[in-house]
């Protein structure tokens, strides 16, 4: 294990007066925020980064992504409070299209912007932070008794086959952002400002998303060519976030308006399924492919007929994937989609295209996740063309006030 | 290889050490200029400054010379078996100081260019007699390469002795050393026969060091913080490579899992993080 490090003078200096511009900035937006999810200014305009909740939740699902879990390397709360005091400025700056830092202008020092989006719009980033189980168990922290009940690892669940260096995380950076060199300069950044204090423990870029999370904007295709997410909770729907997504009064205070993110890596067998019929597609998902209506249906946004038996055998079959993973079949529960698609190459020992789907979802209580996982991890038809390969799971603190840090009511 | 450490040479070589334009010198798009000290008007802190650092380079130069010529020796002789004891002895001395051997110009290649460095014909000193002991088990044929080597390696040597400095340039040195580190010593790339990557790893630290001690009592004066971060980073650097610490040297690289290199990536990038911001730190510091 490394020693415990400082973090810079000058960088303490640049975080206390851009700190108190950004309180400037800032005024008046804390409680309106960036609730409403506005797709309008897609691909160039900004999200606001300080408000009741973090952005890149309710907020419209951006087109690219870059997701980092990183190890945290210092037992010193004193210092995850400073590391979470710097990244919220940064990611503050960042997200309305400034550069990050103050010095980047000398010439015998090194840029604290890595300056790859000079001249970039802010393109909507929206940067998200989450604490993994893992933080809570470091005795140096002393952040024991304030651990979520809610807040245990994933139990194992069916069909994971599970890689250690692509799962957990002490702490995670979710970038998003209609330009891909945004979301990554996001993550490169923070991940510089906490050089000895965390490291990358594994990241993923997303090249396009697979959900909507606003009723203005069109349902997105998965690599399976099929409409994903078409039952999925839209921010609009204030009422489902709050009983499905945001914590409640159930607590603990520090969560209050925060939430729970889960992620897998699930890697598609894609010449596996480019094989498979256009109806056995059909039916491994129980939508039309190219309309994304249910089976027997016509338009994409109908009532799935889960009922619904054509000769005797039901219409959408009992392992179809939309029918294990709706509501209706899991007592009502319902979980936000945000994942993206992915490719990182090829399978070498395969000769075959290394891609799939980075699952993101935000639910209240993990536990919502992990019941329909359990159901379809053991009886989805769908389980013949994916493999889970890698999770983990974050408790994602409320938003911070302009002044104020993502994750202040934990660490303060 | 040095290419910042280079330019920046260049850049005072053409500007007579008097001024550095950033704008001339191609590093920002900025019209700053940095009031350079003017030679002979040197303060005496600074005068100290680049006189410890200059013994540092004789003696490792010094080093250089005394360690090659045994190995040569054996070299010459046909001794594959000493001629391999005897490669480890030098590369010590060079990595310590590789950052001023760069900058005079052919020698740095000539001495210790890696195969892919270079054209298929031009790969000769150190490491081509790396490849003819450990890959090719032999050597033969080595003989007017490693008389070579010891030539360059004198001429080094003579070279050194003329080299101006200003603690800039030092400090500029001392992340260089680290940037070889991360480049090609924790990947295993250096030393890619022998695998004594981590004998390299330790001497461009303690370059590194010795560079930063150097300009240490200007960065105590402008940020002393940053300066007592940094020698903290220096000693959690060197304690990150005793496990691997074995009787004569250090373990082979091949025996290094990826969680071991990870490790010790992170701790060079600490520690080279802090050690970035020296030289504008010590260029405001010379000016109070």
């Amino acid at each position: 294990m490394l020693p415990l490090t400082n973090i810079t003078r000058r960088r303490l200096l640049a975080s206390a007066g851009v700190g108190a511009a950004a309180v400037g900035l800032g005024g008046g937006g804390f409680l309106a925020g960036h609730q409403a999810a506005d797709a309008s200014d897609e691909g160039t305009g900004s999200v606001p980064f300080y408000g009741e909740h973090q952005a890149g939740i309710g907020t419209a699902a951006q087109d690219r992504l870059h997701f980092a879990a990183f190890d945290l390397l210092s037992e010193d709360p004193a210092e995850l409070r400073e590391l979470m005091r710097l990244w919220t400025v940064a990611a503050a700056e960042a997200s309305t299209g400034e550069m990050v830092g103050d010095v980047n202008h000398v010439p015998l020092a090194p840029p604290e912007d890595t300056g790859e989006t000079v001249g970039l719009l802010a393109s909507r980033l929206t940067v998200t932070f989450g604490f993994g189980p893992s933080l809570f168990e470091k005795p140096g922290l002393g952040l024991a008794g304030k651990r979520p009940a809610a807040l245990q690892p994933l139990p194992p669940l069916p069909g994971d086959e599970l890689a250690p260096g692509e799962s957990g995380g002490d702490i995670c950076v979710q970038a998003c952002s209609d330009d891909p060199q945004v979301a990554f300069h996001a993550v490169r950044n923070l991940a510089r400002i906490g050089r000895g204090i965390v490291a990358v423990r594994w990241s993923q870029l997303g090249f396009g998303r697979t959900a909507s999370t606003s009723r203005s904007q069109d349902t997105p295709r998965n690599l399976m060519g099929m409409k994903d997410g078409t039952a999925n909770i839209r921010a609009e729907d204030s009422e489902d976030m709050d009983r499905f997504v945001w914590v409640g009064g159930e607590g603990p205070d520090w969560m209050r308006g925060g939430t729970y993110m889960v992620t897998r890596r699930i890697r598609m067998l894609l010449e596996v399924w480019d094989r498979a019929s256009l109806q056995d597609q059909e039916r491994t998902i129980g939508r039309h492919k190219y309309s994304g209506a249910p089976l027997g249906g016509s338009e994409e946004f109908e009532p799935l007929p889960l009922d619904a038996e054509r000769s005797g055998h039901p219409v959408i079959p009992p392992d179809a994937h939309v029918r294990l993973a709706s509501a209706k079949e899991n007592d009502g529960a319902r979980i936000l989609r945000r994942g993206y698609s992915f490719t990182d190459g090829v399978d070498e020992s395969l000769g075959e295209l290394e891609a799939g789907l980075f699952f993101i979802s935000f639910q209240r209580h993990p536990e919502q996740f992990v019941a329909i996982q359990r159901r379809l991890g053991s009886l989805d038809a769908l389980n013949e063309y994916i493999k889970h390969v890698g999770s983990a799971l974050f408790a994602v603190p409320p938003g911070a006030p302009p002044g104020g840090y993502v994750g202040e009511g934990l660490l303060a | 290889m040095h290419r910042n450490l280079v330019r920046t040479l260049l850049c005072l070589g053409a500007f007579g050490l008097l001024t550095l334009t950033a704008a001339a010198c191609g590093s920002s798009d900025e019209t700053t200029t940095i009031e350079g000290e003017v030679e002979g008007q040197t303060s005496p802190r600074v005068e100290a400054v680049i006189a410890e650092y200059r013994d540092y380079l004789q003696q490792n130069a010094d080093e250089l010379v005394a360690t090659t010529e045994p190995f040569v020796a054996a070299v010459v002789a046909g001794n594959l078996v000493e001629a391999k004891e005897l490669y480890v002895a030098p590369r010590i001395p060079y990595e310590r100081i590789e950052p001023v051997a760069d900058s005079f110009g052919s020698l740095d290649p000539r001495i210790d260019a890696r195969e892919t460095d270079v054209a298929a014909g031009d790969f000769e000193g150190f490491h081509r007699i790396e490849k003819a002991l450990w890959e090719e088990g032999t050597t033969k044929g080595m003989a007017p390469v490693a008389e070579q080597l010891e030539r360059d390696v004198e001429a080094l040597a003579e070279k050194v002795k003329g080299v101006e400095l200003q603690p800039v340039q030092i400090a500029e040195g001392a992340n260089g050393l680290l940037g070889e580190v991360s480049a090609s010593k924790i990947t295993g790339e250096e030393e890619r026969y022998s695998h004594i990557d981590l004998v390299d790893f330790e001497a461009n630290v303690e370059g590194s060091e010795a560079a930063f001690e150097a300009v240490k009592p200007l960065l105590d004066e402008s940020n002393a913080d940053l300066s007592g971060e940094i020698e903290a980073d220096f000693k959690m650097v060197f304690n990150s490579l005793e496990p691997y610490r074995t009787a004569d040297g250090f373990v082979s690289y091949t025996e290094l899992t990826k969680a071991d290199t990870k490790e010790l990536a992170v701790a060079i990038d600490t520690l080279a993080e802090k050690l970035s911001q020296v030289p504008a730190e010590i260029a405001s510091s010379e000016h109070s």
